[in-house]
């Protein structure tokens, strides 16, 4: 039962074959059997994805239809969900249970969807590698002494190790696509403004967006469906009607213009994954794609304007937590200056910290001009270079990451190398473009993923591109061993 | 050496909104503690601001009142900083590109004469929570009822060069936003508050001198009062040979004297930088033009119709046009009673006396303007004379009901008819008989000033309540004859 993808459990549950409750207890027990070897989940809300799953089966008994309908899945623990411990994972927000559900939380919940629990992450969204966690590193199921890639490492493992179908993720340099091609999954990171952000956590506001992670593209369109659309309480989503996903798997990639761009083969690629990049272009080329080479002249600014514009916007962003109305407080303050200080020193994490002093030293008087302003400078230019490329072509390919999932620890001692793991994906959200990530083949027993970028609100292009190729290949089949 | 002051106002005006400026909390003053504070409000992970429409339209409205360029395109900054009632840590404001953009204001002084005062520049933000320091023994209560109201932040050029210059400028700022109905000016309350940058220099010198900035002073006394001692520390400062240093300061009405509350040195770094939860607000021509068609009479307008329409002293017209319910109440009483100047008298006189004396404002007058335009009528058609009238007024502040009503209960009436008043003055004159027969010898000068005692004799036989121009006329008729 646990093999099944989003779109199978919608069969059988139409088909009656099985109840959202049978379902959603098989999920449970294996959850509770198997995720303490991965650590994939901060908590596991079994009593609300029961009484979620029996509400579902009570719809459908009543008549009701619809894909998601029972669909069990999990949440990222940056979205927050009413009456639940929504932590970032951090010490910071351990105690703090949400007064409300976020957009997508309550959208998907709406359409039917059960909750099993939240997933864990790299602390606040910040890391690549989901060792940053207050709870422990998430593992990753292909091989337990490796990291799942991050931020949403959590969501990852547990859809990749069949404890679940699918889940939420976010991502704001790479944080759904990098672990999904990490993990041997589909995800997908909307274009900026197409899922509301409200009741999302935020890490770096003009950067965020959440999107779906499964096993699948059909799968991935499923969900986007339940989260999509513009919402009054998120000034910066966006109000475009929401074309219907699923609907447009299937046509046909004759005539599909795809752009490679020359600078994502640099000497930081692993070469085995520029060889099943290469592949996987063979493979559309069969299905009727032309290709092309493109040149994105700023691909290299890229990472460093990330680095200013992200960390400045979350320094901003964490000031709330200060231990004042909500989440840790610090023992016995001996005024306000301390009760910041200790709240805050004790409450984040290391990388949380680096991060937020990075951020307001960015945006402090004096440097402002040559930090941020410069790097939305460089946003800008790196859009115009998007712009010119779309000009050309439907989509762009390329790799996901530059190297597949490396062990627990490797690069702890060095953050600007965990940085560069976000070289391919980064782009894509300074621009605010939409981008995929897919299965693509094996490293030594390790996924790699191939990503997609297409222009904006083209999620359905990039869903039906990945949805052919799996038709015909079968890496986004296979399962890691043990799970 | 002679010393110039130079004066820069920043006025926090709290627009009436129906609800706060980033979420749907409503914004009564004066509810339980942290009754009116949302999700949003709270500052809880993961919520988001919406700019509400009407406050920029009120942003709007003022900008096109003052002149100003209107930011058609302009940006919300975040203003970084931690304190325990600014939920988010930092407050939504406007840096770089604000909604309104250079204008001016008129203000009229002591003298009569109309000075310009440039407005730099206003923008949009936030009201922070309270905090409450009492009643928590060692602990501080924080109540965020406030926080999200919409704030417009008024910033003047540094064009006033006396406290009374600078008091005239919140006078008529106070009035232009109560005109234009987007702030109510509680200043008890807090809805509009002043920081007041004060320098002065060597009278003739072209650069300024280093300012201070007294933070929030909440009445127009205290304004004048605390730039004036703040104008003498400086002045006392520098004569003694010392220097002014760039501070925040506060002023405490009961020393009647500013105290540093931080050095520049100490000054946050705000970290300001555009906020990516919002949009740029783009405001259309369109909407311009519509907010425009809102806008209603303004005081400098008012004034010159009050001077060409009803022939007003620039003086009278600039009094009544200072507040939109006194110049309502003028005009109130101008049509009921049909003469202007009469009506301007007695509001800006009689009325003015009265409130004053009862501390209230005109819209809580205890004398409505139907009853004093239906009193000013009475005097016009000779039913009372002047000196009856204040009778009148007194007893309409009494609650006695209108003029008419006050007439003839307390039988007040004027009387004209000329045989009673010929037997009345007859009677008096029988009555001085010595004095009549004085006058009759006394050349014309001197009967001029006798002629005023048969007057009041006459008018205190009839208990005021004889046509003075009859008797008049009558008298003299009699006394020459």
């Amino acid at each position: 039962m646990h093999q099944m993808t989003l779109a199978e459990i919608a069969r059988g549950l139409a088909d009656k074959k099985f109840s959202s409750e049978e379902l959603t207890r098989t999920l449970l027990a294996r959850i509770a059997q198997l995720d303490p070897q991965l650590n994939s989940f901060i908590t596991v809300t079994e009593d609300l994805a029961i009484t979620q799953a029996q509400a579902a089966d009570a719809r459908r008994a009543a008549g009701e239809t619809g894909a998601l309908l029972g669909a069990p899945l999990a949440h990222k623990d940056l979205f927050c969900t009413k009456g639940v411990r929504t932590s970032c994972a951090s010490k910071m927000l351990d105690n703090f249970k949400a007064p409300y559900d976020a957009t997508v939380v309550a959208r998907l919940a709406a359409a039917g969807t059960v909750t099993l629990g939240k997933t864990n992450m790299d602390e606040f969204a910040m890391g690549s590698a989901n060792e940053s966690s207050h709870y422990g590193a998430v593992k990753n199921p292909w091989n337990l002494q490796h990291v799942p890639g991050g931020s949403s490492g959590g969501s990852a493992a547990a859809v990749a190790a069949r404890l679940l179908p699918g889940a939420t993720g976010t991502d704001t340099g790479g944080s759904i696509r990098q672990p999904a091609a990490l993990t041997n999954l589909t995800g997908l990171k909307p274009t900026y403004g197409r899922v509301s952000r409200w009741g999302m956590i935020a890490y770096a506001s003009s950067l965020d967006q959440a999107g779906p992670m499964a096993r699948t593209a059909e799968d991935c369109a499923l969900l986007l469906q339940g989260m999509a659309g513009f919402d009054v309480n998120d000034s910066t989503s966006i109000d475009e009607p929401v074309p219907d996903y699923s609907a447009g798997l299937n046509a046909s990639l004759q005539g599909l213009r795809i752009g490679v761009p020359k600078e994502y083969f640099s000497a930081g690629l692993d070469p085995r994954i520029a060889d099943l990049v290469m592949a996987s272009v063979e493979e559309l080329k069969k299905l009727g794609a032309v290709v092309k080479e493109i040149s994105l002249p700023n691909l290299q600014h890229a990472i460093p304007a990330y680095y200013v514009i992200a960390p400045a916007e979350a320094s901003s962003n964490l000031s709330r937590f200060d231990g004042v109305r909500f989440g840790y407080r610090c023992e016995d303050p001996k005024d306000l200056t301390d009760l910041y200080k200790r709240s805050r020193g004790e409450g984040f994490g290391p990388e949380v910290q680096r991060r937020i002093m990075v951020g307001a030293y960015a945006l402090s008087a004096g440097y402002y001009d040559a930090y941020y302003l410069q790097a939305q400078k460089i946003r800008r230019l790196i859009k115009n270079d998007f712009m010119n490329a779309f000009a050309e072509v439907d989509v762009i390919l390329g790799p996901t990451t530059p190297n597949p999932a490396w062990k627990i620890g490797a690069k702890n001692a060095d953050p600007i190398a965990e940085y560069l793991e976000d070289f391919y994906t980064i782009t894509a959200n300074l621009a605010g473009l939409p981008g995929l990530s897919m299965p693509a083949g094996f490293a030594d027993g390790l996924p790699v993923g191939v990503q997609l970028l297409a222009p904006y609100f083209q999620e359905g292009r990039l869903l039906n591109v990945a949805h052919q190729y799996q038709q015909v290949t079968d890496w986004h089949t296979r399962s890691p061993a043990g799970f | 050496m002679q010393w110039e002051v130079v004066i820069g106002l920043e006025i926090h005006t709290q627009l009436t909104t129906q609800s706060k400026i980033f979420s749907g909390s409503a914004t009564t003053f004066g509810s339980e503690p942290n009754t009116q504070a949302s999700l949003v409000d709270l500052g809880m992970p993961g919520t988001l601001p919406v700019l509400n429409k009407e406050a920029v339209q009120m942003a709007v409205k003022f900008g096109l009142a003052i002149d100003a360029e209107i930011g058609q395109h302009n940006v919300f900054a975040r203003k970084n900083y931690f304190y325990p009632d600014l939920p988010k840590g930092y407050q939504i404001s406007q840096m770089e590109l604000p909604i309104v953009g250079k204008g001016h204001l008129d203000i009229t002084l002591e003298d009569g004469t109309i000075k310009r005062i440039g407005v730099t520049r206003a923008h949009l933000e936030e009201d922070a929570g309270k905090s409450l320091h009492e009643d928590y023994s060692g602990m501080t209560g924080i109540d965020l009822n406030r926080a999200g109201t919409p704030l417009l932040e008024i910033v003047s050029e540094p064009d006033m060069r006396s406290a009374k210059e600078a008091v005239a400028y919140v006078k008529a700022m106070h009035a232009l936003v109560r005109y234009l109905g987007i702030c109510d000016g509680n200043m008890a309350e807090g809805s509009l508050r002043c920081d007041c940058n004060v320098s002065i220099r060597p009278k003739g010198q072209v650069e300024y001198g280093t300012r201070c900035e007294i933070k929030n002073v909440n009445s127009f006394r205290f304004i004048e009062k605390a730039i004036n001692s703040e104008i003498q520390r400086q002045i006392d400062l520098i004569e003694d040979g010392g220097k002014v240093i760039q501070q925040t300061r506060l002023y405490d009405p009961n020393t009647n004297e500013t105290r540093a509350m931080r050095s520049k040195e100490e000054a946050n770094d705000y970290r300001y930088f555009p906020d990516p939860d919002l949009l740029p607000v783009i405001i259309e021509d369109a909407f311009l033009e519509q907010t425009r068609a809102t806008l209603p009479e303004l005081p400098p307008q008012k004034r010159e119709r009050f001077q060409s329409q009803f022939g007003l002293s620039l003086y009278d017209a600039s009094v009544l046009a200072s507040s939109r319910e006194q110049a309502d109440f003028f005009e109130k009483v101008v049509s009921i009673s049909g003469d202007a100047k009469l009506a301007a008298n007695w509001v800006m006189v009689e009325l003015g006396s009265l409130l004053n004396k009862q501390g209230v404002e005109i819209d809580e007058s205890p004398v409505s303007a139907e009853q004093l335009g239906g009193m000013l009528l009475r005097i016009k058609d000779n039913t009372i004379s002047g000196k009856i009238a204040k009778m009148v007024f007194e007893g309409m502040a009494n609650g006695e009901g209108s003029a008419d009503e006050i007439i003839d209960q307390r039988g007040l009436k004027q009387v004209t008819d000329s045989g009673a008043i010929e037997s009345m003055l007859d009677d008096v004159l029988a009555a001085n008989a010595e004095q009549v027969e004085q006058y009759r010898a006394a050349d014309e000068a001197k009967r001029g000033k006798m002629f005023g005692f048969f007057v009041g004799q006459a008018m205190k036989a009839s208990k005021g309540k004889a046509n003075p121009g009859q008797v008049n006329e009558l008298l003299k008729r009699k006394l020459e004859g």
